[in-house]
């Protein structure tokens, strides 16, 4: 409940990620045969919903969120975040929106209409209980965590940074998650107008997307994908900055092309708002918004394809070390290629009437996500684990989780291309015998089991690291780069004891160069004003999910009764003045000052 | 592998900061290679828009999609029928699609592209050929509820000759079950939603000429050489079918029909023998 | 940094920006106003996208709309917006006393608002134009209807803020938050430009 709540709050994010991936297997399981009764229909429906809704909302953006938190302040040489309450506010809704969502398993059937929840489908008439309510409401609330989130990145990484670092000597990941905050920042709200829509419509029979009274369905495929379009860059580019961390430090080589990369990442986050409509080129917008969006689409294909060469070029004279998080960044690279190649594919409208909904796209969407972002996220946790932690994880298994993950994952995927060229539809609980689909669903069930021991391996590697010492040193890969290795692992609650001088790009390594031992204070030794721990974050949240529940059931008292306990404890904050305290300076001389 | 560091080794490599000359050809290239791409991409975009809804020439079909069945109308030619879409292979064929209930996706892979059929007034046009006759697959493509994965048809493409005596046997009358009790049977359960020729409702599958139909349901495949679990001879997948609808399709409209053992065979022997000639 | 040691016991000329907090509250809340932005396109695109779909029988936005009322609404609006400027000039001449007078004329002119569109509320469910009734009335009543939850949030927050300012006085804690109303004041006045025109305006020409 503290308001750094950055280095203990680990453990919710992954628990949702292990539901969404053992949904996932229970998936896998019911396809690895034809007409197989493994689970029902419906059943089969809920897991297919919810494991795109917890994989994209509760675990992807989440850990990423938790490693922006850890190693942005870090990477710009400041003390925290800008609205450490925000910060703390943003955690607790994100985890109460996704618990209420998870609780619908256990309340009569969780959501079944797709993670899409495309209307009329996830309207009343179709889905009557309250399966899409729980969608509607839990991620109504895991959103505002997001967006409180984004405006927090961005405030910190304008206003924060330590003397000397202009934006462009920051490094490539607070780059791209300054990119993504900004994409948050203008996607989410479209989430939050469509949510309201259909919970209006769901709860109290509004009729946006009711076509009898008028509504029209085509307006919330609209509104989802003018979100869920950049939503994908907001899950990707992060990742695209974790492998550039990587792959500089293990090449112990400068990034090749740093301003073409920034440059890159910006025009990657514009093309974002510009390519929507291409998840409805069957919708039938007609020939001319198919064409243009076709093109649009197309021309993200050239700033990614010079992020993949800076990389590569960035790999080549240099001199690379082969750790599991080098392993899983080098690894990334060809993975996300055929994501890539695949997604120009998917752009040309024509050849997409044939790909659209078809296993195709789900072979194409996980390449880029499991296997760029998924990849990234693994890169950046043994990356950034002793920093975060103090602690190294264990090379032999973090090499045994890459290799089971990576086979597995290419097992699982590269199959389902030719499933969808085959004509298999996504989606389908089962399928017909005779079709050509056996053996091919076959391999696909064998990856996902591997990379799921893949992702065990990994969890075996977290319990037997913290039983470790914490002896990390404060730069442990040795060839560190960036200010976060200047301070000791795991970094001290105030972060810097000075705040450092930033005297070009690279920071850490400019000084290393220069044959000093670390940075240069910017700044005497003081004593450190610290925000208070609170606990209204955690009261807030409770108070929006006991109105969730409220609304949902039609009990307005209740609902009522959530929303001012929220609306209380914003005005107590408001009230309420935050001194904080100070951390004076010798009480730091024991923690070894470092600038 | 020529950068693999040797332990110990502590040599700096060459900090390059980039190289204009190299990124102008990593950005120009693909920049060509999408226009080369993107050019016939816009034409067969237009290509395929193409209106054929007014040609007479062409085939007209109105598909409508259903949870979890697909009917399609013959406007030209005044008939209606459900889940088997017979062709003549020397036209156009031109599809306008809409849907009765939710979002769905009208798919042949081996013959054309999808597209959607939106609900409510969003109609969609498209066309496509078969040159070749024979019977393909089709599919709903978009997420519709439990029996998605089920809602299969077929589409049967046959020579002009056939195609003409297709549509005149479906306008054809068609006899009621002989046997009085099956026929009492039949007209008060059956045909209360269902068609036969020109008798009983129209809102759920025409049922004229079922017993010719490669399938039952669009899923259990009709066959006297049986080979899979969805597979059978037409009798025994009406009777499949009739005895628990729900076990095939889950959540499909008609469910359970009360019926005695004689009853349900005598419809399911009267349906399969409901055949065309064609 | 800190303010409070001012020898001459004066803030400096911009009090909201003169400690890194308020410079943050300041810059977030330019940023939350760019989400807020994309939040009421979408409500308009919404609308747009579905105001002429009326239905057999239903009162049309041409019938229902009266400008006069609207007008002197906006009126209102407009001018709290003005005086909410007042507040922040008074403010910069560190007048506590005036900055809480104009404060508590924004609060009134909001309220005047938020009753008149509660009157037009009324009004319209009586000549048949509730939430259920058409596609255009639902994302009628959401737009016009989020935009006048704004309102009165932003009578709520600044009451308090007058309460704290009465309180606690004008110091670097509470300047950049009499600042963000301000700033949240004047963009609630932009949206109803806005509706005045996409929805009145638009809807009354037909």
């Amino acid at each position: 409940m503290t308001i750094k709540n950055r280095h203990s709050v680990f453990d919710c994010r992954r628990i949702f990620f292990l539901i969404g991936g053992l949904e996932a297997i229970l998936i896998r399981i019911q396809l690895w045969k034809p007409l197989n009764n493994f689970v029902s229909a419906d059943m089969f429906n809920e897991l297919l919903t919810m494991h795109g809704t917890t994989m994209i909302f509760l675990a992807a953006m989440p850990l990423l969120f938790a490693l922006m938190n850890a190693i942005i302040p870090l990477q710009i040489g400041a003390r925290d975040v800008a609205f450490p309450f925000l910060n703390s506010l943003g955690f607790w809704t994100f985890l109460f929106g996704g618990l209420l969502l998870n609780v619908s398993w256990f309340t009569g059937g969780a959501p079944d209409a797709g993670w899409t929840s495309y209307v009329p489908l996830a309207g009343t008439t179709y889905s009557g209980d309250h399966g899409v309510d729980y969608y509607v409401i839990g991620l109504q609330i895991a959103g505002i965590g997001t967006l409180l989130g984004g405006i927090n990145f961005m405030a910190t990484i304008i206003n924060m940074r330590a003397p000397g670092m202009s934006f462009m000597r920051m490094p490539m990941f607070t780059w791209t998650v300054f990119i993504t905050s900004a994409l948050i920042l203008f996607a989410f709200p479209a989430l939050t107008v469509g949510l309201a829509a259909l919970m209006f419509d769901r709860l109290f029979d509004a009729n946006f997307f009711n076509p009898a009274n008028g509504g029209n369905t085509i307006l919330w495929e609209h509104i989802f994908w003018i979100f869920g379009h950049p939503e994908v860059y907001i899950l990707i580019l992060p990742a695209f900055g974790i492998i550039s961390e990587v792959v500089c430090t293990f090449s112990r080589k400068r990034l090749f092309g740093y301003s073409s990369m920034v440059f890159a990442t910006m025009l990657i986050g514009f093309l974002g708002f510009m390519v929507w409509a291409h998840h409805m080129f069957t919708t039938g917008l007609g020939p001319v918004a198919n064409a243009l969006f076709s093109i649009a689409t197309m021309l993200i294909a050239v700033p990614t394809g010079i992020k993949i060469f800076n990389w590569i070029f960035t790999m080549w004279g240099g001199s690379i070390r082969f750790t599991t998080a080098s392993l899983f960044a080098i690894g990334f690279i060809p993975t996300f290629v055929m994501g890539g190649v695949t997604g120009v594919m998917l752009a040309a409208a024509p050849a997409d009437f044939q790909y659209h909904d078809s296993y195709f796209v789900v072979a194409h969407f996980h390449y880029v996500i499991v296997g760029g972002l998924i990849m990234g996220i693994f890169a950046g946790l043994h990356y950034w684990w002793p920093k975060m932690f103090g602690r190294m994880l264990n090379e032999t298994i973090g090499k045994i989780t890459f290799v089971t993950f990576f086979i597995g994952f290419h097992m699982t995927f590269f199959v389902q291309h030719f499933l969808g060229l085959l004509g298999m539809p996504r989606r389908i609980w089962t399928y017909l015998d005779g079709l050509g689909f056996n053996g091919l669903n076959l391999i696909s069930t064998i990856g996902a089991i591997l990379m799921g021991i893949g992702t065990v391996a990994f969890l075996i590697n977290i319990v037997i690291t913290a039983a470790k010492p914490r002896n990390a040193a404060d730069d442990p890969w040795e060839d560190g780069r960036t200010l976060e290795w200047a301070i000791s692992s795991p970094a001290p609650e105030y972060n810097f004891a000075q705040t450092p001088l930033v005297r070009g790009y690279d920071a850490l390594w400019k000084e290393k160069m220069d044959g000093n031992k670390g940075m240069t204070p910017a700044e005497p030794l003081g004593s450190i004003h610290m925000p208070s721990p609170s606990i209204l974050p955690f009261i807030m949240s409770v108070g929006l999910f006991i109105a969730g529940f409220g609304f949902m059931y039609h009990n307005y008292y209740i609902g009522a009764a959530g929303l001012i306990i929220m609306f209380a404890c914003m005005v107590i904050r408001s009230v309420k003045d935050d001194h904080g305290f100070h951390i004076e300076p010798d009480e730091l001389q024991g923690k070894g000052v470092k600038a | 592998m020529k950068f693999r560091r040797r332990r110990g080794d502590n040599t700096i490599p060459v900090q390059v900061e980039g190289n204009h000359k190299l990124e102008i050809v990593w950005t120009v290239i693909p920049i060509i290679l999408l226009i080369i791409l993107g050019v016939p991409t816009v034409q067969s975009v237009f290509g395929l828009s193409k209106d054929y809804s007014k040609d007479p020439d062409a085939v007209q079909v109105i598909v409508t999609s259903h949870q979890y069945w697909w009917e399609f109308e013959y406007p030209q030619f005044g008939i209606k029928t459900a889940q088997e879409m017979v062709i003549p292979t020397n036209a156009k064929i031109a599809i306008e699609t809409k849907s009765g209930d939710v979002k769905h996706s009208f798919w042949i892979p081996a013959l054309a592209g999808k597209i959607d059929s939106n609900a409510g007034a969003n109609v969609n046009t498209m066309y496509f050929e078969a040159p070749k006759p024979g019977v393909y697959l089709g599919k709903c493509a978009e997420l519709c509820g439990p029996s998605h994965a089920l809602m299969d048809f077929k589409v049967k493409a046959v020579d002009e000759a056939s195609f003409d005596r297709w549509i005149a046997a479906l306008k054809e009358p068609v006899e009621l079950p002989a046997d009085p009790a099956v026929r009492e049977a039949f007209v008060s359960k059956c045909l209360s939603c269902h068609a036969v020729g020109d008798q009983g409702g129209m809102i759920y599958p025409n049922l004229t000429g079922i017993g010719s139909r490669e399938t039952v349901g669009g899923i259990l495949v009709n066959t006297d050489d049986a080979k899979y679990a969805n597979e059978g001879t037409v009798y025994e997948n009406l009777k499949r079918w009739i005895e628990d609808p729900d076990k095939i399709k889950p959540g499909n409209g008609m469910g359970k029909v009360a019926l005695t053992e004689q009853e349900l065979d005598g419809i399911a022997k009267y349906l399969s023998e409901l055949k065309l000639d064609y | 940094m800190s303010a409070h040691s001012h020898a001459d016991g004066k803030l400096p000329h911009e009090p909201e920006k003169a400690t890194l907090e308020g410079r943050n509250k300041v810059l977030g809340f330019w940023l939350f106003l760019g989400g807020e932005t994309v939040l009421f396109g979408t409500l308009f695109s919404a609308f747009l996208a579905l105001r002429h779909q009326v239905g057999e029988g239903n009162p049309t936005g041409q019938e229902l709309f009266q400008l006069p009322l609207v007008a002197l609404a906006t009126f209102l609006l407009l001018t709290s917006s003005l005086t909410s400027v007042f507040a922040i000039q008074a403010m910069h001449r560190q007048q506590t006393k005036q900055l809480i007078s104009w404060l508590v004329i924004t609060v009134l002119l909001g309220l005047g608002f938020l009753i008149l569109e509660i009157y037009e509320f009324y009004h319209y469910v009586h000549e048949g134009h509730g939430f259920t009734t058409s596609a255009f009335s639902s994302s009628f009543y959401t737009l016009v209807g989020f935009h006048g939850a704004h309102v009165l949030f932003g009578i709520c927050w600044i009451s308090l803020l007058i309460g704290q300012l009465m309180k606690k006085g004008l110091t670097v804690i509470t300047a950049p938050k009499v600042y963000v109303s301000a700033m949240y004041w004047h963009f609630i006045d932009v949206v109803w430009v806005f509706i005045f025109t996409v929805v009145y305006l638009m809807g009354k020409v037909g």
